[in-house]
Formats: C-alpha cells, structure tokens, sequence
C-alpha cells in the first residue's frame, strides 16, 4: 500500500448534497477578507468521497421535488412548527429556523446553478401541497458536481472511504482513509473538518433479505460512517431513538405519495375499510397505522387503485417510470394497478438525521462537540424534515462556520509569527509551512497495520456478509425491526446490546482480499458502533413518544413529565454515557453548547 | 432489482464504473465493464444514465416479483424511450418527454 499525505485547510468528508454545496458556499463568501487581508477563496478545500460525487450519496437517483420550501403567504416559522409536531416536539428550533430561513434562497441557488423548477403560466414555481415545488431533478447531483468541479482551490478525491478521524485533545486536526481501488492510503491533515457522510441503513434486517436487500429506502452505501467516527471519538449524539420509517409500495419500495396525490387512491385494510385518518397523519403515525392494521389480523393493507381510468393507468405507468421504474416494471410484470391494488409496508429502521432528529449535537453554527468539527445533512442532529434543501441549508453554514474557525486560528497565530503579518502572504501556504504535523508516522503506521491485519486474517471463520446478516437478525429481533412490528422491551435491548458487542469482538478477525473488501469491514465496524446507540438511546426513553419509530413496549404511553427532552449519548471509557438535556425554549434562534 | 452489462455492445468507456454509487462496477481484463456485487445493487439507475451505448439494463430480482424482464432507456429525438424486453419474446416501449416528465 502506498502511503500519501495531504494537507488543506478545510477537509469535507462525504460528496452528496450537502458536502457538495458546503465546498460551493465556502468559497464563493470571498468578499470579506479576514483581519490580515485574506479572502476565503484562498483556502484550500478538499472533498473526499467514498463513490464519485457525481452521482453520489441520497440523490444518485434524482429526486422529483423540494419537499423544504417556504411556499407563498407561508412563513419560515410555518415550517418550524410542522417538523416541531410531526417529533412532538423533540426538535432544536434554533436548528430548524436556521435551515427554513434558507430553504428559498439555496433553491433560487441552484436553479441558477441548472436544475429546473416546473412553472405555471405565470412563472410562479409549482407547488405541491404547503411546503413542496416539483422539480426536474434526475439531474441534481450532476448540476452540484459540476459546479464544483469548477471551483478551482477545490479538489475531489473520489472513491477514497475515510475511517477515523484524526483528533487530539478533543481537537481534530485531520482523517485517514484509503483508495479501495488505487492501494493508497491517505493521511490528510486539515484546519477544519466537515462531515457530511449522510445517515445509516442496513442495521436491521430489510424487507426483501435475499436478493433485493439493497432495494431500500435508504442508500445502502450510507453506513454511518459519520456517526461511528464522532461516537468513537467521544462526541456527543443526540435522539438516535427517533428512528426513520418509511411508508412505501411493497417490494420495490417505491413512494406512495404519487398514488395518494396523483390518483386520490386511499390507504385500505384487507376488508376494504379506509383506515388512514384512524391513527393521526404524522409520519410515524402513518406507519403505525398500517403495522396495527396488520397486527390486528385486516392486512395486509393496499393503496386502493382498482378501477382506475386507463388514462391515469398511464400517467401512473409514466411517473413510475421517471421516479421508481421498478415500480412500473413490476406492474407490467404482474398486475397494473387498475386492476389490482398496490400493497404498502413500511421499510425497516434507518437512522437519518434529515428525516427524523438523530445525528450530531451540534450548536447553531454546526459545531460539533470536537472542536474544528462540524456536522451538515442527515448527519447532523435536531433538525428532521430537512430534506434536500436543508442538507443545503446546514452544508452552508457549516461552511461559512469552519472558514470563520479556520480564519480566526490564522488570525490568532500571526502576532506570534510576524511574518504572517507581511502583505501578500497566503495564511493557507504559511498554515502549511509552519503548524507543525499533526498526524505522526506512528499514527500512521498504527491505521495501516490495523488495515493490513485483514488481508493477513486468511482463514477467517466468518465472512462480512454473515456478521452483517447477524447483525441485522439481532436488531430486527430485539431491537424492534419489521420481525416485532418495530416493537421492543427492555429485556430484549439488553440482549440486542450484547448479541451486537459480541460480533463486533468477531469483525477483527475478519479477513479481505482487496481494499474494497476492507471497506465492507469497516462498513459493518461502523454500523456495529451505530447499533449500540442505538440500543442504548432506544433503551433510554422510557415512554412512547412516536409509535413505530419508538414503541417501547415497558412503556406504552408518552411521558411529558419526564421526556420532553432530548436523549444525548457519549461514549466514555467504552460505555455509552446517556445524557438528558432540556428542549430549547419557544422560538429560540440561537444555541451554544455548554460543557 | 440489479443489473446487467451486455459485453458485446460494452465500449469500456468506464463511465458506469465511475459513478456508481456502491463503486460495484468493475472494468475486466477485456475492458468490458461488468457488475461484481449484483446483490448491492440499489437500483438508481445512474449507470444506465450514464451508458453512452445503451448496454445496461435492469431487471427485477425475483424476490420482490420479477419475472425475467430486462429493462433499458435510449433517447429518441429528445424523448426517453424505456424499452420493456419480457420473457416471452415481446416488447414494449414507453417514451416519457423529460420535460413533461413531471406533470403526474
């Protein structure tokens, strides 16, 4: 393996929406200059991905919709309280304001940048319901890279897989990673650090396990290498116990929005029986209703399509196509859905900080608690129904946050070293010059011996894809998968937590042959980390808040005495250490943390 | 639902190599572009998106019902035409204009 070392001055690990739109935002604020005369535009950036940003992260697929816009005669606070209801009130306002002030003006961004909105004869976007505008998006991620590929102090590394931070003293300073197809391994040293490594599928056990596993909601090559890097790095994590659960078309997985909307086509039970509005319209109330209508023998449950025009047979057949083709090819496979119902089941548990609020406790500006670490997208906590324009919001104030840091540090060390002080001189190539190394070579011979032991591991006894497949029937069977109708009990997270500690004792005997293989180790490494908060989180919320998302069984009822408040987890000496924290206050614009 | 690159039209431009999101497409000794890890397919579609040749279709895994049909997409006079190659023999297309595409 060769052993390479880079230096810049603000890292982005992880390309997709918002990495791509920090590195976009970082550098177009140039027009302040800090104290010294120097613009941000000097900075160096580099973006390290695991794929190619191209066609990367959530939005590989293209999207049809901003789901985040503030529409018309609605205002930012609208948006605030409807994520605010639909968590029942475990959300951070100062969060949620701060990306809903944002929505129109990332959006007006990135038409500029070539994405087309739809418009109505007037010019006015088209809207979808109060908060959506329809979009032409299959090509939204390719707009993002192009625009940053035309950055020119920005450079990409594709297909470079990050996996551990470098940090001292509570301070990172840098990450390692290796190429998986170019035998490389990367030491990158960095003034400020960005992650933007997306949330976490494939803990449980997924609908369809054999063949079609990765056919999820969820990209399945989000892992949540963030969370696990930040967790083991003892930052602080917030509400992993709010886990997502989409609402989807059995077997494809594909939306179910566009049948509700497109055709009017009702959610029924097996007996015919409309049962949507019974159990409340919040996101996990949706799902909830159709788990219990299955519990209580009147699934399954179906989207009602039968007798559908042949005019809307077709419109459908097209959508799905353009969106969700599987969801076409099925149809014209089997049954269309004029004739036959679509059946809907919910996915298994993901954990998404863009959906629900799970992710990094991080401050207004998206600091994290590691200092020079910030946090935007589903990575980030507190701030649900962020979507796409939200992961563009926080990659934007994350940015301009780590460039103030980074500035401000330059800035604190040029009385020291007068030269810095002289016109003309780049704090980026004297950052590089004159900070001493932060990683060492033992640092580095330590991650690569760690990488290097799975290519000696030969004869291991277990694969990658088994302890993952384990690791999943654990958390399906224990820790409320699809296995229990996403139920739990106290008990049963006691045996989740230390069935998943014991294959994470086996994972360091596991054995590779290439450097994507190593990958998958550390894939199921992180999501391994990721499990155990989430265990400890769900364990730790001792009421029931949201149905499906948290049912914990020891407590059936919601508890607003004792939790209305954010359950926060750090790792300390190897145990998870729970953390209750009081809600920010009605309208609150700003939070610091407080250690 | 996965994939599969039929070898004979494969150019080994490597574009589906380069963006697939799982980095699951690998270029063989032949320069023939192929899918080591079908089983981890997503199925966003961007390779077919990207093929400058049309030699990559999908299909539906049996397990969530599919029964042998391959899928691809060519562009006909700016429209995206989706062609439907079932079992026995037929074949139906579909052409959607990308910029109606979203009207539904």
């Amino acid at each position: 393996m060769k052993i390479e070392r880079l230096k810049t001055d603000l890292l982005i690990i992880g390309g997709g929406t918002a990495g791509c739109y920090a590195a976009i935002t970082a550098t177009s604020d140039n027009t302040a200059p800090n104290a010294a005369g120097n613009k941000s535009a000097d900075l160096k950036i580099l973006i390290v991905e695991k794929a190619n940003i191209k066609r990367s992260g959530c939005l590989a697929a293209g999207v049809n919709a901003l789901n985040a816009y503030i529409t018309e005669g609605r205002t930012p606070k609208d948006y605030v309280e409807y994520a605010k209801k639909d968590a029942d009130g475990i959300v951070r306002e100062d969060l949620l304001y701060s990306i809903s002030e944002k929505f129109n003006e990332v959006t007006a961004h990135l038409e500029k940048l070539g994405l087309v909105i739809l418009k109505d004869k007037d010019g006015k976007y088209v809207t979808r319901g109060n908060r959506n505008i329809k979009i032409n998006g299959e090509n939204i991620k390719p707009i993002l890279a192009k625009a940053v590929k035309e950055l020119p102090n920005v450079t990409v590394l594709n297909h470079v897989n990050i996996f551990d931070f470098s940090v001292h003293g509570n301070k990172i300073d840098g990450a390692f990673g290796f190429g998986i197809e170019n035998d490389t391994f990367y030491a990158i040293e960095a003034g400020a650090v960005i992650i933007a490594t997306g949330g976490a599928a494939g803990l449980y056990r997924p609908n369809n396990p054999g063949f079609s596993r990765h056919k999820m909601w969820y990209p399945p090559f989000n892992t949540g290498a963030g969370y696990a890097m930040g967790i083991r790095h003892g930052a602080e994590m917030t509400t992993f116990e709010m886990r997502f659960i989409a609402l989807r078309c059995k077997d494809t997985i594909a939306p179910t929005g566009t049948l509700a909307q497109g055709v009017g086509a009702k959610q029924v039970n097996s007996l015919g029986e409309i049962y949507e509005t019974k159990y409340g319209i919040s996101t996990s109330e949706r799902v909830y209703g159709t788990v219990t209508e299955n519990l209580e023998g009147r699934g399954p449950c179906y989207l009602r399509t039968e007798g559908i025009s042949a005019e809307q047979e077709e419109s459908l057949l097209k959508a799905y196509l353009n969106m969700a083709p599987s969801q076409t090819i099925r149809w014209l496979e089997n049954e269309t859905p004029s004739k036959a119902n679509v059946e809907i089941e919910g996915t298994e548990p993901y954990i998404v900080g863009g959906h629900t609020a799970s992710g990094y406790w991080v401050d207004t500006k998206r600091a994290t608690t590691i200092q020079g670490l910030y946090a935007a997208g589903d990575v980030a906590g507190g701030a649900p129904q962020k979507y796409v324009t939200g992961a563009l919001a926080e990659g934007e104030i994350a940015a301009k946050s780590a460039v103030e840091y980074i500035k401000a540090k330059v800035d604190r060390h040029a009385p020291l070293q007068g030269s810095r002080n002289a016109p003309g001189i780049n704090p980026g190539q004297a950052l590089d010059a004159e900070v001493p190394l932060n990683i060492s070579d033992s640092n580095i011979a330590s991650h690569v011996a760690e990488i290097e032991k799975f290519f000696q591991n030969k004869k291991s006894d277990f694969t990658t894809e088994q302890l993952e497949e384990t690791m999943q029937i654990v958390m399906d069977t224990y820790a409320g998968g699809i296995k229990t109708g996403y139920r739990y009990s106290e008990n049963q997270l006691k045996l989740a937590k230390k069935e998943i500690e014991e294959i994470e004792k086996l994972t360091n005997k596991l054995g590779a042959a290439d450097l994507q293989e190593v990958m998958y180790i550390y894939e199921l490494k992180e999501r391994l980390t990721v499990c155990r908060s989430v265990i400890a989180h769900l364990a730790a919320r001792h009421e029931t808040r949201w149905h499906s998302f948290a049912e914990n069984l020891d407590y059936p009822e919601k508890d607003n005495i004792n939790f209305r408040k954010y359950v926060n987890s750090r790792l300390e000496n190897g145990e998870i250490k729970i953390i209750l924290r009081e809600l920010t206050a009605e309208g609150q614009r700003n939070y610091e943390h407080q250690h | 639902m996965s994939i599969s690159i039929d070898q004979s039209k494969c150019i080994g431009c490597g574009k589906c190599h380069d963006v697939c999101p799982g980095t699951l497409i690998k270029i063989n000794e032949n320069k023939k572009a192929f899918i080591k890890y079908p089983k981890d397919c997503w199925g966003c579609t961007s390779c077919i998106k990207e093929c400058p040749v049309h030699a990559i279709h999908f299909f539906l895994g049996e397990d969530i019902g599919g029964k042998g049909s391959k899928v691809h997409t060519e562009k006909v006079n700016g429209l995206v035409r989706w062609i439907v190659e079932f079992p026995d023999g037929s074949v139906k297309t579909i052409d959607i204009d990308p910029k109606e595409s979203n009207k539904y």
